[in-house]
């Protein structure tokens, strides 16, 4: 499955090759663009490792954690995949760091470590993926782009719970 | 909205820190994060100059239009309004292939540039399209098939099974993706019949 991304991009080579499309030229001339999409995107992201960067380091992650435990202890998450839950839709590599952390604690096949994993499997860094797709193009009106997708992260996280309880 | 939750982000952070006396890790986070948001854009930089080239041949070969007839079916439900043959279209089409492949970072190039083609096609301006919000929360549900990744770490971790998560994986990311989709396409509705009266 390592083999995917090369042979993915060996694939259109290839294709393009058969198709008689001058692929070089062609290729140069895409990597141009994406240099273009990079300048549209630097502000957004910039400004979103700012604020996750002050949201982990001065301890507030860990404040809401204690208030929102009770709620996730009522309604049957462990309270170890709590901190995890709560950095899963602003920053890809903090809640990677914090899955890892419930494999330590708990194990990968204990039941936080199996909810962890679910959790992680079938959710997305939200508001990084708003940020960037809607920066890249100056849009600042996103309407009810941010309510639908914190209401999928929600229902990923409730059913991730409800199917590890019922299947493993 | 990104306006609001950002800047409360930024505040309740520094309230915190001052409450519960962590001044000295947060400034050393304001001094840290620009080089981070730096690195992290480098790394970005290499696949998204990458991944755009490779697409460039993709569509001038005719690839894209390939892999749009393969989806065309189901994304012509999503996007009504998008003509099937328009480049798009796709870049849309290009983009999803790449997320159930688990190709995360690949997907994202061809994201930004089927968002530029939605905000072509809508005369430019700063308001969202009921397409791209469509577009934006597909990306935002994970559309995975195989957690490739999760997996690895799964294993490395001393998983007897890194895999048996994967069924629970899957119904939670279609559960997901449904509500999200749900959502939008009523709003979306809602507010055009609005607009009509």
């Amino acid at each position: 499955m390592d083999f995917a991304m090369p042979v993915f991009a060996t694939v259109i080579v290839i294709f393009g090759l058969v198709r008689r499309v001058p692929v070089f030229d062609c290729f140069t001339r895409g990597v141009l663009e994406g240099v273009a999409v990079l300048r549209q995107i630097a502000p957004s992201v910039m400004g979103l490792v700012f604020a996750v960067q002050l949201l982990q380091s001065g301890g507030a992650v860990d404040f809401i954690c204690q208030a929102v435990t009770p709620l996730a202890d009522a309604l049957g998450f462990p309270a170890e995949v709590v901190p995890m839950m709560l950095l899963r839709p602003v920053s890809g590599s903090g809640s990677t760091a914090l899955l890892v952390s419930v494999f330590e604690k708990c194990g990968a096949d204990s039941f936080a470590g199996r909810v962890a994993s679910v959790i992680a499997g079938s959710s997305e860094t939200t508001f990084y993926a708003v940020a960037m797709y809607y920066g890249c193009i100056g849009v600042t009106k996103t309407r009810h782009t941010l309510p639908a997708a914190i209401a999928a992260d929600l229902t990923a996280f409730v059913v991730s719970v409800v199917t590890v309880r019922l299947f493993l | 909205m990104l306006n609001y939750i950002w800047s409360g982000i930024v505040v309740l952070s520094v309230v915190c820190a001052a409450l519960l006396g962590n001044t000295r890790e947060l400034s050393e986070a304001v001094t840290d994060s620009g080089a981070q948001a730096v690195a992290l854009l480098l790394k970005l930089a290499g696949m998204l100059c990458l991944w755009s080239g490779i697409m460039k041949i993709a569509q001038e070969s005719g690839f894209t239009r390939l892999i749009a007839r393969v989806f065309a079916p189901l994304l012509r439900r999503l996007f009504p309004r998008l003509d099937p043959n328009s480049e798009v279209f796709g870049s849309i089409s290009m983009n999803i292939s790449a997320n159930l492949l688990g190709l995360g970072n690949t997907a994202t190039p061809f994201g930004l540039k089927a968002m530029r083609g939605l905000h072509l096609m809508s005369g430019g301006g700063d308001r969202a399209t009921d397409e791209m919000i469509i577009f934006v929360v597909m990306n935002t549900a994970s559309l995975q098939l195989l957690p490739t990744m999760l997996g690895a770490l799964r294993q490395s971790y001393g998983s007897k099974a890194p895999f048996e998560i994967l069924v629970p994986v899957w119904i939670s990311s279609a559960c997901a993706l449904a509500t999200a989709l749900i959502i939008t396409c009523v709003i979306n509705k809602i507010s055009s019949r609005r607009r009509r009266i």
